[in-house]
Formats: structure tokens, C-alpha cells, sequence
């Protein structure tokens, strides 16, 4: 069988040439199937992605194409598609169905928290019901909105919860009811987004009908420059292969960059696979990831690996030492532009925050450029952390190189708005009255992840999407503006 | 006979008249009947992504409660940029829409997973999509709530067809007839996912075919 992919070659200054070159690789022929052997599986080489749903399949191997009925490891769900959802799964399945697995199932409300919404308030009461009723056993309730901190149970934005308390694992299978799930892939497991219908259906059988994606293989090789975060790099690739680029497809990222980033990196990356219209993103465990997993739970986990015989429909290779630090101009997250070009671009606002870029790595990074340049923001500089413990890190924790101070002290001394309670937030708009919601039509540079048009509340809004070292530099200038201005 | 009146048991309203024949928004068609759609269509063009479809701050109507499900309807396309857009896709102050037919050129519905978008357009009254293609979360939804068909074709209908026109989308023949200029375009099979929509959703046909058993 002929293998057959495409190679893009980069070039020095990063921008990959259009110039694809055919490569006609010969495999060994196919192997007739058989039935397994008394003593192991049939052995079949295969992604990571592919190997995950095999062990989730009835099927000792699968191969892109296939449609398979998968066994979930954990379903999360939030406030804006929770009521909906389980509305769904009451209807199918009947009022005295239960759950398939009430300690699979993670309920996070985190999207519009701190609103006087009565519709979105209803919907997190909504949520408090359905986890009684099912016993569900993580529900992050939140019921004091005036106080967060008040709150207990209550996490923030679900996909840095689901890491942060021990659901993300290698090796396994989450479907979540928005796009960001594909997040978790930097933990070595497959995870993607589903609607309100394919969740109601996990929440009474605990499988799904899937096709098995093929994988896109992207090489992230060389020394990350001090002024280039995991999100630069991310845009880099979203530009190269378009919004739909990856459609129905799993990315791979593999490299010596990747393997040098800590896990909030990896998961910057991973979380914007959707933005390219991947199905998933993937990033092989090390023991950057164990040690964070066993920090945080102790239930077993098998990670596995794409074979090195595997095929990959497309490679794509950088040396990152080579990158610059980029924008998505607006509308669109493969507008991609070198946030140098973008230099005359006047802005009205910053916004920090989301599960794309409002972690405690984002806000550190940040900081530390802030702290460097020693100076105030020329406008209003929104900050919302993540989740409760990334708002914690942010008051608690010094930041490497800042002479002890926390990112907080630092965010104040530069004129920062104070850090806001976790949540979603602005990334999408909301409710009229949602922190820091773009109401009037103004240019924001964000470390979030989509820039379409209304995406963060007016239509006429211009959204720069970008690192928390550009969106820091752009806020300390006034303009759209590299970060190495300020290093 | 032609969809529309299998669904509602009356003639689909002329535009001049308000609404208020209560439209069963997801297809299920009945069978033995054609999956043939004929109405005026709505031209879009690329990348219509969920946030245009349907605005974040709609978000907290839930669609499975039906008074909720009907003022989403209202709200279809409501995000698209008025400069490209000048003609709403919901009148104001109306719930349903006069275009059960909509354009799309790539990558229609990308963004968000969110299941209100293809329940949006379907609470509003859109019955088929006709797209170069589609973003996956999206294409899967259209299929497992059972709103609305979305089918491929390789033709840049976006280019050719203006918002208004009276269309006939043929999904035995596979072809596309735009009544103003009698030109017919082919359209891709929808196959499998046909006889789902068909039924009303990935679990109306679980039950028909008895993959299921009724709840």
C-alpha cells in the first residue's frame, strides 16, 4: 500500500512555503486480518489517538475511517449545555433512568457565574438538581455569586478544573459539551467536544458512535526564545492550515520544544485544536505529565503511544527558534499576521483570562514581562483567572525573577484592573452585564481563543488574539506590540 | 408531495402573513415521502461560525424546554455582520423565518460545539443547509437533534444563488434547482445520516429501527 504525504518545508523566517512536496512512501502490504492469537492482540501500527479508541473499541485495532462505538471515561458538562443535556437524557431515557456512572460524569459550572442573568442563575440551580437527583459526585457548585472565595466546591473555567482536580489522564476518553475539551489532549488521552444530544446519550449508556480520525503530525523542534509562549506557536500552525484545516482530524504535536513546555503550555496548544477544526489534539505523557496527574489523583492510568511504524496523513515541521511572536487579526483565529506588522494598530483594551490563556502559567508570564518593563498600561488591562487556584496562584505565588513579588502586586503596580472571579467570562460574550464584555465596538488584544465577529459581545468588535507576553507588551504601548519591545 | 405540507399540515406561510401555524421544527418526514425541500433560501458564505449563528448570550435558553427551543428560533443568525448582511434571517418581532433553505460556502458552523446553533436554525424554521462543507461538531449535531440536513456539494453555491430566490434542494436526485434561472447544481448524497434526520434525531431512529427500546 502507498503511503503517500504531504511535506511542507519551512523556511528560515518560519512562514511555511506553499511548495508541498509529494512523498510516495511503500509500506509493507497489508496484513490479512486475523483473529487474535491465544497469547496477545493483533499487532497493528497506530497513532496515539487510534490506540486510545482500539482500547476503548471492542476491536483489538481500528484505522481512520472506521466507525467505532467508544466507552467513555468521563463526561463533563457545564451551565450553558448542562440543563439541556440532562432536559435530553430525562426525555430518552425516562424519569426513573440513572446515570451510567454517577462518579464519570463532572458537572463545572463556569460559564456565566457572576451575572444577574435570572435565566443563567436558573441554570446552575438547574445543575444543583440534576446532580442530587443522579448523585452525581463532582458537582463544583457555586451558590454565594457575591463572594466566590465563599464558595467551597466552586472551580471556574471546566477545562483547567478538569486538569487541576485529577480528571485529565493518559490513556483515556473524555467527551465534554463544549468545543475547548480538545484541551485535555495534552494529557495523552483523546477528548473532544459534543452537543447537548451525543452528551444525553453518554449520560444513559456511557458510550458513543465515533469515526476514528486520522492523525496530522506537527513537529515543534528547537529551543523556545525567551519572547515565544505555547501560544505563539499554536497560531503559527492555525495560520499554516487554516480554520479548517484539521476538520475531522487529530493533531499530533510532538518535538523538543513540546517536550520542554510544563503542562499548562501543553494544554494552550491543545485547546485551540478546534480552532482548526481538529477532532482532537494529542500530546505524548513524559513525567512532566505524571507528576502532574499524581499530584493530583491516584486512580490508574495506561499512557500509550503512536508506534513508530504509525501513519500520519500529514506532517508539518518547525524549528520554533525561528518563530515570531504572532496575532489572529481579526475575525478569524488563522488570520495570522506577526504581532510586529500589527504595530500601528491602536487598541482600546486587554483582556487575560480563559481556559486558552487565564492560567497560572499565562498570568506569570504576564507578570514577568510587566515587572521587566516597569511601567503602566496605557489601557484598561482586564485579568480573570481560570479557575479558584490559578486566582490564588495569582495573589500567593512568586513570580520566578520578580524579586519575590506575586503576579498580583505586579499586575496593581502597573494599573491593572484588579483580577476578576474566576470564570469564562468575556471570552464569549454573556450576558450583557459579564465582566469585562466588549458593549461597545473597541480593538482588545486577548489571550483567548476565537476572534469571530460579536465573539466577545459587539459585532463590530476587533479582537487580536494573542500570547499573555504580546497582550502585556500591547497593553504597556497602546498598540498591537511585540513583547521583545519589553524584554 | 413536498415536505413542507407533510410537516405541518399546512401550506407554509407566504411571507406577508404572520406565523402562527405551529411549525414541528424537527424534519421528521414521513414515510414514503420524498425528502425533497422547496422554499426561498438564505445565502451565507464561509466560515459562519456558531457565535454568528447563534450569540453567547442567547446561550442560556435551554433548547430541550420548549417555549426556550421556540426563542431561539427568533434569534437564528442573528450575528452575522449587518454590513454583509442586510436582510435578517428572522424578521424582528417575528419567530420564524421565510428562508427554509440555507447557503453556505466552507466550513459552515464552525466554533463552538454548542447544540443551539443547529436547534436555532431549526426552532426558526430552516429545514436544509446546502454547504461546500461543514465543521464536524456541527455536522454531527444537525444529525443527532434531527433540525435540519445538512448536505455537501462541491459547487460554490454562495457565488450563484441570491438571498430570496426560490430553491428546490432534491435529496433523492441529489440536485439543487434555483427557480429564478432554472440552473440545477449537484449536490452530494447525505446518505446515512438522510433516513436519521428522517426520524427526528439519532434517538427518534434508534427507536424506530429498535436499537433502542421506547423509553
Amino acid at each position: 500500500m502507498a503511503l503517500q504525504s504531504t511535506m511542507r518545508a519551512p523556511c528560515a523566517s518560519g512562514r511555511v512555503t506553499r511548495r508541498a512536496v509529494k512523498v510516495n512512501a511503500v509500506a509493507a502490504s497489508p496484513t490479512p486480518a486475523r483473529t487474535p492469537a491465544s497469547t496477545g492482540s493483533v499487532k497493528r501500527a497506530m497513532t496515539m489517538t487510534e490506540k486510545i479508541l482500539a482500547n476503548h473499541s471492542d476491536n483489538a485495532a481500528v484505522k481512520p475511517g472506521d466507525n467505532i462505538w467508544t466507552r467513555v471515561d468521563k463526561l463533563m458538562t457545564h451551565d450553558v449545555c448542562g440543563p439541556g443535556t440532562f432536559g435530553i437524557f430525562q426525555k430518552e431515557f425516562g424519569p426513573n433512568a440513572q446515570v451510567w456512572d454517577n462518579e464519570r460524569v463532572v458537572i463545572i459550572p463556569d460559564h456565566y457565574i457572576f451575572t444577574s442573568d435570572a435565566r443563567a442563575n436558573r441554570n446552575v440551580d438547574i445543575l444543583r438538581d440534576m446532580a442530587s437527583k443522579y448523585n452525581i459526585k463532582y458537582f463544583y457548585d457555586i451558590m454565594d455569586r457575591s463572594n466566590f472565595r465563599a464558595n467551597p466546591d466552586y472551580k471556574g473555567v471546566c477545562h483547567v478544573a478538569l486538569a487541576q482536580e485529577g480528571h485529565c489522564k493518559p490513556g483515556e476518553v473524555l467527551f465534554g459539551t463544549d468545543s475547548h475539551t480538545c484541551n485535555a489532549g495534552a494529557f495523552g488521552q483523546f477528548a473532544t467536544g459534543v452537543g447537548n444530544t451525543d452528551a444525553g446519550f453518554i449520560l444513559g449508556t456511557g458510550k458513543l458512535l465515533i469515526k476514528v480520525p486520522p492523525t496530522m503530525r506537527f513537529v515543534m523542534d528547537g529551543e523556545m526564545p525567551e519572547y515565544l509562549l505555547a501560544k505563539d506557536l499554536i497560531l503559527q500552525i492555525i495560520g499554516e492550515i487554516s480554520v479548517a484545516g484539521a476538520t475531522y482530524k487529530a493533531m499530533e504535536f510532538v518535538g523538543s520544544a513540546i517536550e520542554g513546555m510544563n503542562m499548562e503550555e501543553r494544554m494552550t496548544i491543545c485547546n485551540m485544536v478546534v480552532e482548526a477544526g481538529g477532532k482532537n489534539g494529542v500530546i505524548a505523557p513524559d513525567q512532566t505529565t505524571f507528576d502532574y496527574v499524581r499530584a493530583r489523583t491516584q486512580e490508574a492510568f495506561e499512557p500509550v503511544y503512536s508506534d513508530g511504524a504509525a501513519s500520519f496523513i500529514e506532517d508539518y515541521k518547525w524549528d520554533v527558534s525561528k518563530l515570531e511572536p504572532l496575532v489572529a487579526a481579526p475575525h478569524s483565529p488563522d488570520n495570522r499576521k506577526t504581532a510586529r506588522e500589527c504595530s500601528d494598530v491602536k487598541i482600546d483594551r486587554v483582556y487575560i483570562g480563559s481556559c486558552t490563556g487565564g492560567k497560572t502559567e499565562d498570568f506569570l508570564s504576564a507578570a514577568k514581562l510587566f515587572y521587566r518593563a516597569k511601567r503602566q498600561v496605557k489601557v484598561p488591562t482586564y485579568l480573570v483567572p481560570a479557575t479558584q487556584k490559578v486566582w490564588a496562584d495569582v495573589y500567593t505565588l512568586p513570580v520566578p525573577g520578580c524579586d519575590g513579588k506575586t503576579a498580583a502586586e505586579i499586575f496593581e503596580e502597573s494599573g491593572c484592573v484588579t483580577p476578576a472571579a474566576p470564570s469564562c467570562a468575556a471570552c464569549l460574550g454573556g450576558p450583557r452585564d459579564t465582566f469585562a464584555r466588549m458593549n461597545e465596538p473597541e480593538v482588545c488584544v486577548s489571550t483567548t481563543n476565537r476572534n469571530f465577529p460579536g465573539r466577545m459581545g459587539h459585532k463590530e468588535g476587533q479582537i487580536y488574539l494573542a500570547s499573555p507576553y504580546t497582550a502585556a507588551a500591547s497593553a504597556l504601548k497602546g498598540f498591537v506590540c511585540d513583547p521583545r519591545e519589553y524584554m | 408531495m413536498q415536505l413542507k405540507a407533510i410537516r405541518t399540515g399546512a401550506i407554509l406561510p407566504r411571507p406577508s402573513r404572520r406565523s402562527c401555524i405551529r411549525v414541528c421544527a424537527k424534519v421528521s418526514k414521513k414515510d414514503g415521502e420524498p425528502r425533497v425541500i422547496r422554499g426561498k433560501c438564505f445565502v451565507t458564505r464561509d466560515n459562519i461560525d456558531t457565535d454568528q449563528i447563534i450569540p453567547a448570550e442567547y446561550l442560556t435558553l435551554v433548547p430541550s424546554k420548549p417555549d426556550e427551543y421556540e426563542k431561539l428560533g427568533s434569534y437564528a443568525l442573528i450575528g452575522l455582520p449587518d454590513n454583509l448582511y442586510p436582510t435578517r434571517y428572522v424578521r424582528d418581532g417575528e419567530v420564524k423565518t421565510e428562508y427554509p433553505v440555507i447557503i453556505g460556502g466552507q466550513n459552515f458552523g464552525c466554533g463552538s460545539s454548542r447544540e443551539h446553533a443547529p436547534v436555532a436554525l431549526g426552532a426558526a424554521g430552516a429545514q436544509v443547509c446546502v454547504a461546500e462543507s461543514y465543521a464536524r461538531i456541527f455536522f454531527r449535531n444537525c444529525i443527532a437533534t434531527g433540525e435540519l440536513y445538512p448536505c455537501e456539494t462541491s459547487v460554490r453555491l454562495c457565488d450563484k444563488l441570491t438571498t430570496g430566490s426560490e430553491v428546490t434542494v432534491d435529496m433523492e436526485n441529489n440536485v439543487l434547482i434555483d427557480h429564478s434561472t432554472g440552473a440545477t447544481y449537484r449536490l452530494q448524497e447525505i446518505g446515512e445520516a438522510g433516513p436519521v434526520i428522517d426520524a427526528g434525531g439519532i434517538f427518534e431512529y434508534a427507536r424506530s429501527q429498535g436499537m433502542i427500546k421506547t423509553a
